[in-house]
């Protein structure tokens, strides 16, 4: 019976599927028709074996279960007659695969087809195996299959070849023994053979580098040798493409060069000529000829340095892109991210064109081309590029502005030049993207904000302005309203204009009407309306006159349906009403948040950064979401702050309040890079570190004496004056503590009344020697004031020069800013006042261990010592 | 490695042929190809590039009459020659089915497979000559 009269029934069957006008009906079917299959099966009939699983292929492509059909591709495997062996192999290799057990069963039938007469079968039986064998019928057949590779019939032999890779794929152990068996394979003729070897010795070079090594010195010049033949062979009508001859064996032949040349000089230098031969001879006005050349590029930017070859290789690229047809377009711009690596310069030739393509209807190609374009940004074309991209989005698809605006977003941070011009491209981003802007986006905009002293103004009236047009924007609010909630004062009074900008005249209300307007929109999610919440009540202590309004407001909001927000307003409505002393206090100036080691911190954060810190990640919002909490408990709260502590935990406190600062700055380092186990709020607020420790210090300091003044708006303009020396790099600069010393009645100038106390040298070394005098403040024996007095004693000027003490524990130290940090040569001074309180005073005496820090002739120098000369009874 | 699926779908969407080179299951197979029959679909009338990526492999595929060809491949393999490839399946059953239609491929299912056999083995092309591709299948319809 003619096995293949079983398409009468099975075309009856799938004309019978295709007549079904519904779902349904086709379900109906098909079980049906399963149904007569199953009842064929159980009664064993051998004639109709193969037709049912023709028609089990179909029902299985269409995806209904046909696993009863398995032990049928078994039965027909082991038929004698061919045409059974054929369908069962095909069923075997379309409906089972290597993870099921029936599979075992057949490696009996595979190991007696492959010993056959018929090499037909013979073919079948290797086709099978190399599609799904299992590691271990790969074992059991490996012997039978490397016999076969030296077959006569080159059929069989590029078969078993493709077999035998996978073989090697699934049990790299056994990749010796093909090693021979492949190399002899590329000597064939016949070009089916030629491919199956190719690849089968590509195969063993990614596995095993013993064969990697093998072929490199054998076999390279043999290779080169083929693809010479076959660029320059004649007109072959079989296997040719496109006027190209067998375009498949080229590549091929080029992909297996390039693993034999890849960190391999000699190797290179053998293939230089026929890659450059290849480069310039083939025709490219067909796609079979650019898939060569593209092969061809491929290979040679992987191998080892030619710089002919890689310009050659930048010029295909080049034609490339500006050719018609977007795959070689596309397939292009794949390849340059790959050239930028090692020669930018070239591919910096081709920036307008790659801004074209930005802008292409192809989706996958603007996705490539703005990947490119993130990798050719650098200093000198960061404006341009950012302003086409910038303008780009706005007109952009929505899907894509998700892309784009996280491309431009790191762009600019990481290559702004200027700081006014950061957040203008920032705001822009947001006022057209806003929605698709990501947390830490705009939480590193606010700390370049809060860093840029001279621009509060200008940045808060730009987004007040953006605000009135681009209100939709979730993230532009935010930013917004945290901004003027910070420096409202700036907004109303015009303060800090800069030349550029026109005069606009906002007065408290409107700026209120802003926050209100956050609030009671009803598409603000939860978070905008707690920011809005704290500005407001920032408000209400720097715009007295309208507080009235601003309490109405936040009592409005007690009655709020989230529980956040009622929480909220209920605390600062207290706070209103009946703490308006410490109101002030609580809302001053965010201290500068440090842009350096948030930049470390989260580059340390993101699993994707380029940054060599693989530490640990506290995640950036817990330390600048928690900005405005931290605002209003900035003295000491201990739960809040405690949750992303990973040093010392009951230290937290201390050193929120600036006490203890000896061993918390001996363990960070002098310079502001942070170690990892400094914390990463402590660094964000600047405690931690001497220099900043001062700003926290004179801070508090600060604050209790605008406590004894009593809270005027003089005060207030004192605290937030003052707040602009502390915007300075983390070094402590010398200008600032002047303007402090005139403000605060520094503490070491209090009464010192009690005994007097020698002074001591404390440290004496060929270059620096420190004294420290005495003074107790009347009232608490425990406490001793120190002045140390640093001397320059040598012909050289010191800079930077930084001084950080630790303390036992039962001794709290106070670090002031020193007078300077430039000591000049010879004698010059620099005086500094620490403050101790010993709490085992009268039982044990004061001891220290000092570092010092300095730069001399440009190097850094770094001493240390212990102090144990401290007078008795301080 | 290569090649990981070839398929071949009609405009509305359904599998006319599919031959995975790779293990998935049923389930994840309909939700393949529905996902990248979808996604070839609805590019089709505005732009022309032939590849898409999806999630960790590119798809390459062209449009014949009525039947898109979809093979998915690895990351590192050439497109352009993908692409070729799928010109060479099309003209070998165009030889040997004479003027192939999407009928052809349904109604003789077995013999498109058979021939797709002979050129792609475990991902890796094989045989690039239609006249040895073609010579077993005809040497089998001879027979009978």
């Amino acid at each position: 019976m003619n096995p293949f009269s079983s398409s009468t029934r099975l075309r009856d069957m799938i004309r019978s599927i295709r007549a079904c006008k519904t779902a349904a009906e086709e379900r109906g079917v098909v079980r049906k028709e399963c149904a007569d299959i199953r009842a064929s099966i159980n009664e064993n009939d051998p004639h109709d074996r193969h037709r049912n699983l023709a028609k089990l292929m179909f029902i299985h492509m269409l995806g209904y279960p046909t696993h009863f059909g398995q032990m049928e591709c078994l039965k027909l495997i082991a038929s004698p007659g061919f045409p059974e062996k054929r369908i069962g192999y095909l069923g075997l290799m379309l409906l089972l695969d290597e993870r099921q057990e029936v599979l075992m069963l057949v490696t009996n039938s595979l190991k007696q087809d492959l010993n056959h007469t018929n090499q037909y079968v013979v073919g079948l039986a290797l086709c099978a195996l190399g599609n799904i064998c299992s590691a271990e019928m790969a074992r059991d057949l490996a012997p039978e299959v490397e016999r076969l590779i030296q077959f006569r019939d080159p059929n069989i032999r590029k078969k078993a070849a493709l077999c035998s890779t996978r073989i090697v794929r699934k049990v790299p152990d056994l990749a010796e023994n093909f090693i021979n068996a492949a190399s002899s394979l590329l000597k064939e003729k016949h070009h089916g053979v030629l491919i199956t070897g190719v690849q089968l010795c590509y195969e063993l070079c990614t596995i095993n580098d013993e064969a990697l090594e093998f072929f490199r010195k054998k076999c390279t010049e043999g290779l080169i040798k083929t693809l010479r033949d076959i660029t320059n062979s004649a007109y072959q009508p079989e296997y040719d493409v496109a006027g190209i001859t067998d375009p498949f064996l080229h590549i091929r032949l080029l992909k297996l060069l390039r693993v034999l040349g890849h960190g391999d000089a000699d190797a290179s230098d053998l293939m230089t000529d026929i890659l450059a031969q290849v480069a310039t001879k083939t025709e490219s006005n067909k796609n079979a000829g650019n898939a060569v050349l593209y092969e061809c590029v491929e290979t040679i930017m992987a191998i080892e340095d030619t710089s002919s070859l890689r310009v050659l290789a930048i010029n295909i690229l080049g034609r490339f892109l500006s050719n018609r047809d977007n795959n070689i377009r596309y397939v292009a711009l794949n390849m340059l991210m790959k050239a930028i690596a090692f020669d930018d310069q070239a591919v910096q030739r081709h920036r307008v064109t790659i801004l074209e393509c930005v802008k292409d209807p192809d989706a996958s190609i603007r996705k490539r081309a703005l990947e490119l374009v993130s990798l050719l940004v650098n200093e000198n074309n960061v404006k341009q590029l950012t302003k086409e991209l910038i303008d780009y989005l706005e007109i952009s698809d929505e899907d894509f502005k998700e892309d784009l605006s996280a491309k431009i977003c790191s762009i600019v941070e990481k290559f702004s030049p200027e700081k006014i011009w950061y957040i203008d491209q920032m705001l822009k981003v947001l006022s057209e993207a806003g929605k698709f802007v990501k947390d830490d986006v705009w939480h590193a905009l606010i700390v370049v904000i809060t860093n840029a002293s001279e621009l509060h103004g200008y940045t808060v009236r730009a987004l007040y302005k953006a605000f009135l047009t681009y209100s939709e924007q979730e993230t532009l609010v935010r930013v917004a309203i945290w901004c003027i909630g910070e420096y409202g004062d700036l907004l109303v009074n015009n303060v800090g204009m800069l030349g550029i900008e026109d005069p606009i005249t906002v007065t408290e209300c409107d700026a209120v009407d802003v926050i209100v307007d956050a609030i009671t929109r009803h598409n603000s999610d939860m978070t905008t309306k707690a920011m809005a919440l704290v500005a407001l009540l920032k408000l209400s202590s720097r715009f007295p006159s309208i507080s009235e309004r601003i309490k109405d407001v936040i009592l409005k909001q007690k009655g709020s349906l989230l529980l956040e927000m009622q929480q909220r307003a209920i605390e600062f409505n207290s706070i209103v009403e009946r703490h308006k002393n410490i109101r002030s206090s609580l809302v001053e100036r965010m201290p500068v948040l440090d842009e350096a080691t948030f930049n470390v911190r989260r580059a340390g954060s993101l699993p994707a950064s380029v940054s060599t810190m693989a530490k640990p990640s506290v995640s950036i919002p817990n330390g600048v979401s928690a900005a405005p909490l931290v605002d209003l408990l900035d003295l000491g709260s201990d739960d809040i702050l405690a949750a992303p502590s990973s040093s010392s935990g009951a230290d937290f406190l201390q050193d929120l309040l600036g006490v203890d600062l000896g061993s918390s700055s001996a363990q960070s380092g002098a310079t502001p890079a942070p170690k990892a186990s400094t914390d990463l709020l402590l660094d964000i607020l600047s405690i931690g570190t001497p220099s900043p420790a001062q700003n926290s210090t004179s801070a508090i300091d600060l604050l209790s004496t605008a406590d004894m003044n009593n809270n005027s708006s003089t005060a207030l303009d004192t605290l937030s004056s003052s707040a602009q020396p502390h915007i300075a790099t983390t070094a402590s600069a010398g200008g600032m503590f002047d303007l402090l010393d005139g403000l605060s009645p520094s503490p070491s100038k209090e009464a010192t009344n009690g005994p007097a106390y020698p002074p001591i040298v404390a440290y004496e070394s060929s270059s620096l020697k420190i004294e420290f005098t005495f003074s107790k403040p009347s009232g608490n024996p425990q406490t001793t004031n120190v002045e140390a007095t640093f001397i320059n004693i040598s012909p050289n000027t010191f800079t930077d020069f930084v001084f950080q003490a630790a303390v036992p524990k039962f001794l709290q130290l106070h670090l002031d800013p020193a007078s300077s940090n430039t000591l000049p040569a010879n004698g010059g001074k620099v005086t500094q006042n620490l403050r101790v309180t010993n709490s085992q005073h009268g039982k044990k005496s004061l001891v220290m261990r000092m570092r010092i820090g300095y730069k001399m002739n440009g190097k850094d120098v770094l001493e240390e010592g212990q102090i144990n000369n401290f007078p008795r009874g301080l | 490695m290569g090649i990981r699926f070839i398929l071949m779908v009609n405009k509305q969407g359904q599998t006319r042929l599919a031959q995975y080179y790779e293990w998935l299951t049923l389930e994840e197979r309909r939700a393949l190809e529905g996902e990248i029959v979808r996604k070839c679909l609805a590019r089709n009338d505005q732009q022309k590039c032939s590849f898409v990526e999806h999630r960790n492999y590119k798809i390459v595929y062209r449009r014949y009459a009525s039947l898109f060809f979809m093979v998915g491949v690895d990351d590192d393999e050439n497109e352009l020659a993908i692409l070729e490839f799928i010109h060479l399946l099309v003209e070998t059953m165009d030889k040997h089915f004479g003027n192939v239609c999407e009928l052809d491929i349904m109604f003789h299912l077995e013999k498109a497979h058979f021939m797709l056999e002979e050129m792609v083995m475990n991902g890796c092309i094989v045989e690039t000559s239609k006249a040895n591709i073609l010579s077993p299948i005809q040497l089998m319809d001879k027979a009978h």
